[in-house]
């Protein structure tokens, strides 16, 4: 029963989405110019079904790769400022305002840097605006670890990595992995960013590009529920990770 | 007599913005092996200073500190600690976090062995059959039992405890006192308490240590005579003549403690 209701709930809240949109354009009578309907779709998928499992591939595979980038990238630094003060007081305002670039500026910068590197570009910009979240968050998560938990270790002599695996690691995962959902959001924007911006772009983003430029723009509103459809396959993907290491964070319901 | 634990002449500061706080002052205290010493003092009067400087997580500016006839300059395997946050780790069942400390101290010790010595204590505080439980879904009062076992898993030479039993209500708190008489009867070790609690540090202390108010100096040693004196001590001893002299004389000793700095919780 609850198995049901965990996927049947979602899954009609879905239904009642699509319902509501269809409805909307129905009833203020929008061309698909302005606002295409759910219904216009399907006939979208079935004529460029081809692009679209390319689209995909390409910008899956390159998003998760930006992602995996920035979970190693993010963790280090993390690391770095959750045990350094120093490090803490001298990097947090450089990322700050890292982080606040438009990094729709940067596509330019990136062009121009590796020039025609499509892929590598691609995979950057997931990383570049995808491993912030998580260097704060690890770093918070190390920073603000109870003294005596470390003591507990510490009085029996152990060395530092070890508190950091038996403790510190562990206890930072729920941290981690909350991070890592704003993330994986994160990195399809910042692929798609890439993909949309640059000329000669892969991926879905191209084919969002291709629909402008063909006025179809019922191809283009596909790509965008392709691109949902893709964060929230990997978003869950990243919550099953998230039962496997750091269930026990998740309390027992009443 | 050989002591297990001398702390000679120690005094200590911390560097602070204001400038240096004093925090002990030329304390002095010894507790002879398998005995049980309680130390009690104002707030704020350096008690947790003294508990990390027992275990070796820090050195004091002068003075010294020995542990079974060696100095203590760094953390030492053969020391347990308890707190009042039992610090338990939410990821590892009870029987787990309990095991912990072996997997530092004996880390080749096969792993049924660690099991049968972790179930072994669990039975002693009476957690037989939780051992599959995360901490969460423990009370308080078994959680501090659980860390009470975690404290003295590997066999520490001392146990050192800062004011482990605080944050419980005071029925529960009795019965941990309890629990540590049995804990010391079928498990041998030498102890330091930290408490606020003066009718804890009579129940359970051998000596009772007062210190003054910061800087902590050893202000007055009580040697406890419990009434029936013998391994177990019973909680109705607490409220007889003997037990009630002890009592006031301890009140009385912290309120002059108290008196020396009246702003000393004002820092």
């Amino acid at each position: 029963m609850q198995t049901f209701q965990k996927i049947a709930v979602p899954f009609i809240a879905i239904l009642i989405f699509i319902a509501l949109w269809e409805f909307l354009v129905w009833a203020n009578n929008w061309p698909d110019y302005v606002m295409a309907s759910p219904s216009d779709l399907p006939a979208a998928y079935s004529k460029f079904w081809e692009l679209f499992l390319i689209g995909s591939w390409q910008t899956l595979w390159r998003t998760v790769a930006g992602l995996a980038l920035a979970v190693l990238f993010g963790t280090l630094l993390g690391m770095i400022m959750g045990f350094s003060r120093i490090a803490r007081d001298g990097l947090y305002p450089i990322l700050v305002g890292f982080n606040a670039i438009p990094k729709a500026t940067l596509v330019p910068v990136l062009a121009l840097l590796f020039i025609g590197q499509h892929n590598f570009n691609t995979v950057l910009m997931a990383f570049l605006i995808s491993f912030f979240p998580i260097a704060v968050s690890v770093g918070i998560g190390l920073s603000t670890l109870e003294p005596e938990y470390r003591d507990i270790l510490r009085s029996l002599g152990a060395s530092r990595f070890t508190i950091f695996r038996k403790i510190a690691l562990p206890k930072t995962l729920p941290e981690f992995f909350g991070a890592l959902k704003v993330s994986v959001t994160l990195a399809f924007i910042g692929t798609n960013l890439v993909e949309i911006i640059s000329p000669h772009g892969r991926g879905l983003g191209a084919l969002f590009l291709s629909g402008q430029t063909n006025s179809n723009y019922p191809l283009m509103f596909a790509v965008l529920i392709a691109l949902a459809v893709l964060g929230i396959i990997l978003y869950y993907f990243v919550v099953l990770l998230e039962r496997i290491f750091a269930g026990w964070a998740e309390r027992p319901q009443q | 007599m050989t002591n297990l634990i001398d702390i000679k002449g120690v005094t200590h500061a911390y560097k602070t913005p204001k400038g240096l706080l004093p925090v002990l002052s030329n304390l002095n205290l010894s507790v002879p092996e398998g005995e049980f010493a309680a130390v009690v003092g104002p707030s704020g009067c350096g008690k947790s200073t003294l508990t990390r400087l027992v275990a070796g997580l820090m050195k004091p500016d002068q003075g010294e500190v020995w542990l079974h006839g060696k100095l203590v300059k760094s953390p030492r395997k053969t020391v347990g600690m308890a707190f009042q946050n039992p610090v338990l780790l939410e990821w590892r069942s009870i029987l787990d976090n309990v095991i912990l400390p072996l997997e530092i101290v004996a880390p080749s010790m096969p792993r049924a062995q660690k099991v049968a010595r972790a179930e072994e204590l669990l039975a002693l505080v009476g957690l037989s059959g939780f051992e599959t439980k995360r901490p969460s879904e423990l009370s308080g009062g078994m959680r501090q039992r659980a860390s009470l076992c975690r404290s003295i898993v590997h066999k520490p030479d001392v146990l050192i405890m800062d004011e482990p039993f605080g944050a419980l209500d005071a029925f529960t708190r009795e019965d941990l006192w309890q629990t540590m008489h049995d804990l010391r009867t079928k498990e041998p070790f030498t102890a330091v308490l930290i408490t606020h609690d003066l009718r804890e540090s009579v129940y359970l202390g051998d000596q009772v240590f007062v210190l003054s108010g910061r800087p902590a100096t050893t202000q007055y040693v009580l040697d406890v005579q419990y009434p029936g004196q013998d391994r177990q001590r019973k909680l109705d001893g607490l409220y007889t003549p003997e037990c009630s002299e002890m009592l006031a004389t301890l009140r009385e000793q912290i309120k002059i403690a108290q008196g020396r700095h009246p702003d000393a919780a004002g820092h």
